[in-house]
């Protein structure tokens, strides 16, 4: 008798134990499978964006074909669309941006990394790192009330006058100095991506041995020297990854643009003269778009600027990696 | 010239130009900051946070723009936080060798730098123009897909500085896997994973190009998730461009609020994430 009433209590704890963990393995597959839907859900949302864009550029791709492309034209009235003034924008800008930012970071990073005393470092690194933190409405505001203006006082008059007699360059920099343009939206857009060329920049710095630079300077090599011929050498692909990286963020920056740019659709020689940018247009028309073409038109600026960016942060991602593979190599 | 003077001439160039640089650098931080200071300051006052966007020509506030903005964030990282703590889980927990993880990876890098307005193009396909209106509900979305890859990102980077060792003492008492990353390893990473949120909140909170056609705008208080909101960033869109001199006052102390409330939260992350790393 009392065989069986042990028995029964065994029995009652083992059941007892086996729905707990039971219970304990169901959660456990539960969480599982969780966080595994949420991985692929990141990948369903960049498929959705794809998807979106394309199904949502149809009714433009249909009406207008290749043409998009290479047509100045852009009347919603008449609802004949062309893209090539903003993506002639969204380059150019890009390109000055490149121009002020790909120095000037990388001279920040040297600074950082080889220069600056050490109780400086971490204060300054983070007063740039920073500056990427600032929202970018906040450069559009500050460049359409002082950047623009004081670039129309003081930059442009000088620049007219002084390239107003060379070939070429008197076609880049001719016209009234309105402020607002072309030049002036690149220049903000370089000051809003310097800390990203510079951030990147000093991380790969780091990554230099010191004995290949101990060696330098045991062989009589001066600061510069060091840099010129042993780290940027050997980070090459690092800061060009990096500076790709900042090209990406300097083609899809709407708001520091739009206040600045002047919204002109047309393709102007000079520097100074306004223009737009693919996201200044969709900023500035989205909502004031009427009619189904003139929305799509819209949207499928938008599929080119995300198949641009696409392009140069795949390329920036390639080099990377390569970097870190010579670099556990 | 000798060649060593030429040497050490050459590198002196260089280096002051380096310096220069980071001079730039600072400088260009200081003017906008002060000008922001300048702008802003003048126009804060108590009417700012109890009166409502004003029609052109006469004063008010920017109550319902903040509120607003409150609204839309705080549901924006509500839905985007814990989605991209759950991917970034699955990458440095359980797909730590798969190569679903490295699709997801890069996938996740794309999105991470994809231009915001061609998020906010995707939410007007997808929420805007199928329920036929602007709402607050489509703004919150578009944020949330843009919080999602930067919580991805530094949850898998936070998840992975969790040292091994501890959770092998955790599996070897005999706790299941789900029981061991939430209570060993999310608690490790704590300060990790709030930096990860913060920064997200910091990058949506000044986010204007997707909210201008998902949210729109509205010139009047509303709660309603399902009709158009106004937010800080929309308004001062708007009203930086006006003509009239009350908006662009208010634009300014619109801007001023904002960057002060990004400053704070990124040099807060910083400091978490400082502190987790010193250890």
């Amino acid at each position: 008798m009392v065989d069986v009433a042990i028995g029964d209590v065994g029995r009652d704890r083992a059941q007892k134990l086996a729905k707990t963990l039971s219970w304990l393995k169901l959660q456990d597959d539960g969480f599982r499978l969780l966080t595994l839907s949420a991985a692929i859900a990141v990948l369903l949302i960049l498929g959705g964006v794809i998807a979106s864009l394309v199904v949502g550029s149809l009714p433009a791709i249909r009406a207008f074909g290749f043409d998009f492309l290479t047509v100045q034209t852009w009347n919603p009235v008449t609802e004949k669309f062309g893209a090539l003034p903003a993506i002639y924008g969204t380059l150019v800008t890009a390109l000055i941006a490149l121009l002020v930012a790909a120095p000037v970071g990388v001279g920040i990073a040297i600074f950082l990394t080889e220069l600056c005393p050490y109780i400086l470092r971490r204060p300054i690194g983070i007063g740039v790192e920073l500056l990427a933190g600032i929202p970018s409405i906040i450069y559009g505001i500050w460049g359409l009330f002082l950047f623009a203006p004081a670039v129309q006082k003081y930059v442009q008059p000088p620049l007219i006058a002084a390239f107003g007699d060379v070939p070429i360059l008197s076609t880049l920099f001719a016209g009234p100095p309105y402020g607002i343009g072309i030049l002036t939206a690149g220049f903000i857009l370089g000051i809003m991506v310097i800390p990203f060329v510079a951030s990147i920049s000093r991380d790969v710095f780091e990554t230099v041995p010191a004995v290949l630079k101990e060696a330098a300077y045991g062989q009589g090599c001066n600061t510069w020297e060091v840099v010129r011929f042993i780290v940027i050498p050997y980070t090459r692909t690092g800061v060009i990854g990096g500076v790709m990286l900042a090209l990406g963020r300097a083609l899809g920056e709407t708001m520091a643009v739009t206040f600045v740019i002047g919204n002109a659709h047309r393709i102007a020689g000079s520097l100074l003269a306004p223009g737009t940018t693919i996201s200044a247009t969709i900023a500035n028309e989205f909502t004031e778009a009427v009619g189904d073409l003139y929305t799509s038109a819209l949207i499928e600026l938008g599929l080119i600027l995300f198949f641009i960016t696409f392009f140069i942060l795949a390329a920036a991602r390639l080099l990377l990696m390569r970097l870190e593979r010579q670099a556990g190599a | 010239m000798t060649l060593y003077e030429r040497r050490r001439r050459v590198g002196a160039i260089y280096l002051a130009l380096c310096f220069a640089s980071a001079l730039f650098g600072i400088g260009c931080l200081m003017v906008i900051l002060s000008t922001l200071l300048v702008e802003g300051f003048s126009g804060l006052s108590l009417a700012v946070f109890t009166q409502m966007t004003p029609p052109p020509g006469s004063g008010g506030g920017l109550l319902n723009a903040i509120v607003g903005s409150l609204i839309m964030t705080t549901l924006g990282v509500a839905v985007g936080a814990p989605l991209g703590i759950l991917a970034g889980t699955y990458m440095a927990e359980y797909g730590r060798f798969a190569k679903l993880t490295v699709v997801v990876r890069f996938i996740n890098d794309i999105l991470l730098s994809a231009p915001s307005i061609v998020i906010g193009l995707f939410i007007y396909e997808v929420i805007v123009s199928r329920m036929g209106h602007f709402s607050a509900f489509a703004g919150a979305m578009s944020l949330a897909v843009i919080v999602v890859p930067v919580v991805v990102r530094t949850t898998e980077d936070m998840l992975r500085l969790v040292s091994n060792p501890l959770r092998e003492a955790a599996s070897a008492l005999g706790l299941p896997r789900s029981v061991v990353i939430i209570e060993v390893a999310y608690r490790a990473a704590r300060a990790g994973l709030i930096t990860g949120v913060l920064l997200a909140i910091a990058r949506v909170s000044g986010e204007t190009a997707p909210l201008i056609f998902t949210a729109l705008n509205n010139q009047f208080f509303s709660a309603d998730l399902n009709a158009p909101m106004a937010s800080l960033p929309a308004v001062i869109f708007q009203f930086a461009l006006s003509p009239y001199k009350e908006w662009q006052q208010l634009a300014w102390t619109g801007a001023l609020i904002i960057t002060i409330a990004v400053l704070v939260l990124s040099i807060t992350a910083r400091a978490l994430g400082g502190a987790r790393t010193a250890k």
